[in-house]
């Protein structure tokens, strides 16, 4: 139960606000402590061409943590997210500047469920290209 | 190599107790760039109908990526992980995760495939406290991919 309910009418095709933010590499190593997740491929180029990526890329989790964050504010109670899933269709690369690479959030309402829970798919872009598929959360608005 | 099908369904023992602290849901919340203050001060969490600070809805995935490992681990599974990238996650979650809590995770494999030469592994992990309360439930689709 949210004690910080949505206040707009939601139906199919509303619409999330949209969100762009930018991941440079210290994001990526600020992600890697806070997450315990150390594959050298979040922040050693010379291990990620190795193994065949185009440089260094975010870790998947991030991209679907930064983009969750999209439902969360809109929904104004991160603890309305019942479910949240995601599938990693192209890595993030980051380049290794100031700007970083963008993310580019969309939002819309999908479905609308029982017990006011609403399904809001998710399309998630860095480069005009997407990064995340099937990106979709359940939320309780109720 | 194909995974073994007979796989599927095997279960692993119970973590070690994870207690989840308020500073580092703090820290993974400030890591994934989100202000919201549920994640970092009680008074807001609890104005927001939360008994104390709760974490971001992606703040599982620490708990499961060290229970996640003891399949990777497992020598009968035989996965190469130098070849292993993550596919796809799901959460669902019974209730939030909060400061406090003390979780056990539990990790279940869930189902092998093959397709095209690359091995796909998915892992159930289910968090709970230690009084049996089911927290989150976790799905972790790891692919690894067949050699050229």
């Amino acid at each position: 139960m949210s004690a910080r309910p949505v206040e707009v009418e939601v139906e199919v095709g509303t619409e999330l606000p949209e969100q762009v933010t930018r991941v440079t590499r210290a994001d990526l190593v600020r992600y890697a402590g806070a997450s315990g997740d150390f594959n050298v491929i979040h922040w050693n180029e010379r291990v990620a061409r190795e193994v065949g990526l185009p440089g260094v890329i975010a870790h998947g989790m991030l991209t679907a943590g930064i983009a969750a964050r999209a439902v969360t504010a809109w929904a104004g109670d991160p603890g309305a997210v019942v479910e949240y899933s995601v599938r990693f269709s192209r890595p993030v690369v980051v380049p290794d500047d100031a700007d970083g690479a963008e993310l580019t959030v969309r939002g819309r309402v999908a479905a609308l469920l029982d017990d006011g829970r609403v399904r809001v798919d998710l399309t998630v872009t860095s480069g005009g290209e997407k990064v995340l598929s099937l990106a979709r959360a359940v939320v309780a608005l109720g | 190599m194909a995974l073994d099908a007979g796989l599927v369904g095997r279960s692993y023992p119970p973590s070690a107790v994870y207690e989840v602290g308020r500073e580092k849901i703090a820290e993974f919340a400030t890591a994934i760039g989100d202000p919201d203050p549920v994640h970092r001060d009680t008074a807001a969490a609890r104005a927001a109908g939360h008994p104390d600070v709760i974490a971001p809805p992606t703040f599982a995935i620490v708990l499961t990526l060290g229970a996640g490992n003891v399949v990777v681990e497992d020598p009968e599974v035989g996965i190469d992980y130098s070849r292993v990238v993550h596919g796809e996650q799901r959460f669902t979650h019974h209730r939030p995760i909060r400061a406090g809590d003390r979780l056990v995770a539990t990790a279940t494999i869930d189902a092998v495939r093959t397709v095209a030469g690359n091995d796909m592994l998915t892992t159930r992990v289910d968090l709970a406290t230690t009084d049996g309360e089911p927290v989150c439930t976790t799905h972790s689709m790891l692919v690894a991919r067949g050699a050229a």
